[in-house]
């Protein structure tokens, strides 16, 4: 569709920079810019990750998709089978429990992040958009819970309203209204999660994984810091101007 | 190439030494492990699912407290009839966070008329009996003075009665109440009334706002919620049905409910949502404020996690006194 | 229900193998009031993040 020609074998990437085809290549060149392949996906990571406690995020990512996965087996049913279906009430408990691992290894993530002061070296908007993902996460298992239709739903709702309505909240936001709750947990409030989840983990992989709390550059140090092997080809970062 | 050149600027982890890493391999693992545990965990244990209140279930098993509930419902003294906004306006109802009316400024979204949406219109609705029809026209021929005291005077002989059944209450002036809401009665276990709170003359219908909010006047389904630990100052926010695990990370919204001045004040959920919403923004915040991000630094946990960089370093330097 | 009902519905309530519908049981500290289970839900996270504090790591540096 292009009529500029075809690039030549020994063209780089980088070509098109110094020519920007309008909002497509802007973007494009902003995007490679700030998350090149080889940051998007590494292959390495710092040695200083010596820690089981950096599983935690993974593992709330994964716990996340699972929550989702059997949040669309419900929702392929309706918002009633499990209270008349052996399956779907296993379906139920899949979706309950695998909320319950999501809320445990988020929790857990984020101790081990606030006590890393992760935040550091530009990195407040990883912690923000992660807190964020947080109050974003106890809202929607709110309104699942909402969304039960048993004996919890009704008294949740007859609570919560009392919170909500004290701040002017609950005029506009009825948890007594089933139709209402159900689209905010299976609409709204998952699409605000997975863009603030995608975000957060956008920017990990951006900013890379923060040092530790009083590490200087291994470049600063007079002689050879690396007491073992030298030190593998990190990948360039050139790319990082933002 | 950081444009701050600042010594205590956090070096770029691309400079640091590294390992070979499989995020696609880690991220699948991470998968397979979750998806197994989430089917062992609801194998073994399942979900809650107590059935919900209807107003059928509950006329039968507690008619004496729906039948107060409905008089008050009817004499404009209930919960809900006194709630204020979204409602209805009821003066000096609406909570207050300081000087903040926050309750009145969303005014009145939801209009209730408990008299006629609870009482009233389901009785004129369903088939009446002449003595219920009279009742209604009696009713609705009376100033709203003595309508008020039939319904407080009856409500007072229902709770003077033994077990606060309308069948032992003392003779009094009631007008057509005890008619009216023996009636009601009746439209409720027979699971009419729920028909007709929900559809409201209507086909298809989502919103559970009244029969949820007459349920919630009454106090049975509040003691079966208290039986099971689900009460405001049970730490009930954080609770489940059972012995089911529930929400704790609900623990410091439900705690302020259970000290003063929370716990006795009228503006507990004003107060209490206003503190968490300020909390929740200094947690976002935590970078930004002095003092709590330093706590890391402090406490010694990241001395734990990163142990094995310390040591290098500390044996680096070592090596460089000794070498050099 | 109907029998053909019946039998393609689970019998929900006796699938489960350990029943947790029972009363709970509820620990009492001054104000706290805290259930068995969320005890357990938040020991459990206390004694994971511990662990993984802990817990050597395996792997050196290239």
């Amino acid at each position: 569709m292009s009529d500029r020609g075809e690039p030549s074998a020994a063209d780089t990437p980088q070509r098109n920079e110094s020519a920007p085809v309008g909002w497509t290549g802007a973007v494009r060149r902003r995007a490679v810019a700030a998350l090149p392949p080889d940051k998007l996906l590494p292959d390495t990571q710092p040695a200083y990750m010596a820690s089981w406690i950096y599983v935690f995020g993974v593992l709330t990512v994964a716990s996340l998709i699972v929550v989702l996965v059997t949040g669309g087996v419900l929702a392929l049913e309706g918002p009633a089978w499990w209270h008349v279906s052996g399956i779907g009430k296993y379906v139920n408990g899949l979706h309950l429990w695998s909320v319950e691992l999501f809320m445990f290894f988020m929790v857990i993530h984020l101790w081990g992040k606030f006590f890393m002061a992760a935040w550091r070296g530009r990195r407040a908007l990883t912690w923000v958009t992660g807190a964020v993902c947080f109050f974003a996460s106890i809202g929607t298992a709110f309104t699942g819970y909402l969304v039960q239709q048993n004996f919890d739903s009704q008294w949740i709702a007859g609570q919560a309203k009392d919170g909500l309505n004290s701040v002017g909240i609950g005029a506009f936001f009825n948890v007594l209204d089933f139709g209402q709750m159900l689209m905010w947990h299976i609409v709204l409030l998952p699409f605000v999660l997975g863009v603030l989840t995608v975000w957060h983990i956008l920017l990990v992989r951006r900013r890379g994984i923060v040092p530790p709390i009083g590490a200087t550059d291994p470049a600063d140090s007079a002689t050879a810091t690396a007491p073992a092997a030298p030190p593998s080809a990190p990948t360039p970062a050139p790319g990082e101007v933002l | 190439m950081s444009r701050r050149p600042e010594p205590s600027a956090v070096p770029d982890p691309a400079d640091f030494p590294t390992r070979p890493y499989d995020l696609v391999k880690e991220f699948t693992i991470a998968l397979v492990v979750v998806a197994l545990l989430t089917a062992g965990l609801a194998a073994l244990f399942s979900s809650p699912d107590d059935k919900p209140v209807t107003l059928a279930s509950w006329s039968r098993a507690d008619g004496a407290d729906f039948t107060a509930t409905a008089v008050t419902e009817l004499g404009g003294t209930s919960g809900t009839a006194e709630y204020g906004p979204p409602y209805n306006h009821t003066s000096d109802a609406a909570q207050k966070l300081g000087p903040l009316g926050l309750q009145s400024a969303a005014g009145v979204r939801i209009p209730i008329d408990t008299a006629n949406d609870f009482v009233l219109r389901p009785l004129t609705k369903a088939p009446e009996s002449p003595g219920v029809r009279a009742g209604l026209a009696t009713w609705s021929a009376a100033p709203a003075s003595r309508q008020q005291s039939w319904t407080k005077a009856y409500s007072d002989a229902l709770a003077k009665a033994p077990g606060g059944d309308p069948a032992k209450v003392a003779g009094g002036d009631y007008g057509p109440v005890p008619v009216l809401t023996t009636r009601l009665l009746g439209l409720a276990r027979s699971g009419a009334l729920d028909g007709q709170l929900q559809a409201e003359g209507t086909f298809y219908q989502t919103d559970y706002t009244r029969p949820l909010l007459f349920l919630s006047d009454g106090s049975y389904l509040e003691s079966l919620a208290r039986a099971q630990h689900l009460g405001g100052d049970q730490w009930g926010m954080m609770n489940e049905t059972g012995s089911y695990p529930g929400q704790a990370w609900l623990w410091l919204y439900t705690f302020w409910y259970q000290i003063d001045p929370f716990k006795s004040s009228g503006n507990a959920d004003a107060l209490v949502w206003g503190l968490m919403a300020l909390l929740s923004l200094g947690l976002v915040l935590v970078p930004f404020i002095p003092g709590v991000r330093s706590v890391p630094r402090w406490t010694r946990v990241h001395r734990l996690i990163w142990r094995s960089y310390y040591r290098e370093q500390e044996a680096a330097v070592r090596a460089r006194q000794s070498g050099g | 229900m109907t029998i053909t009902g019946l039998l393609l519905s689970d019998n929900r309530g006796l699938s489960a193998p350990v029943d947790l519908n029972g009363p709970g049981h509820y620990v009492h500290w001054g104000v706290i009031q805290l259930s068995v289970s969320n005890l357990v839900v938040i020991g459990v996270m206390v004694v994971v993040f511990v662990a993984a504090l802990l817990l050597p790591f395996p792997g050196g540096r290239k």
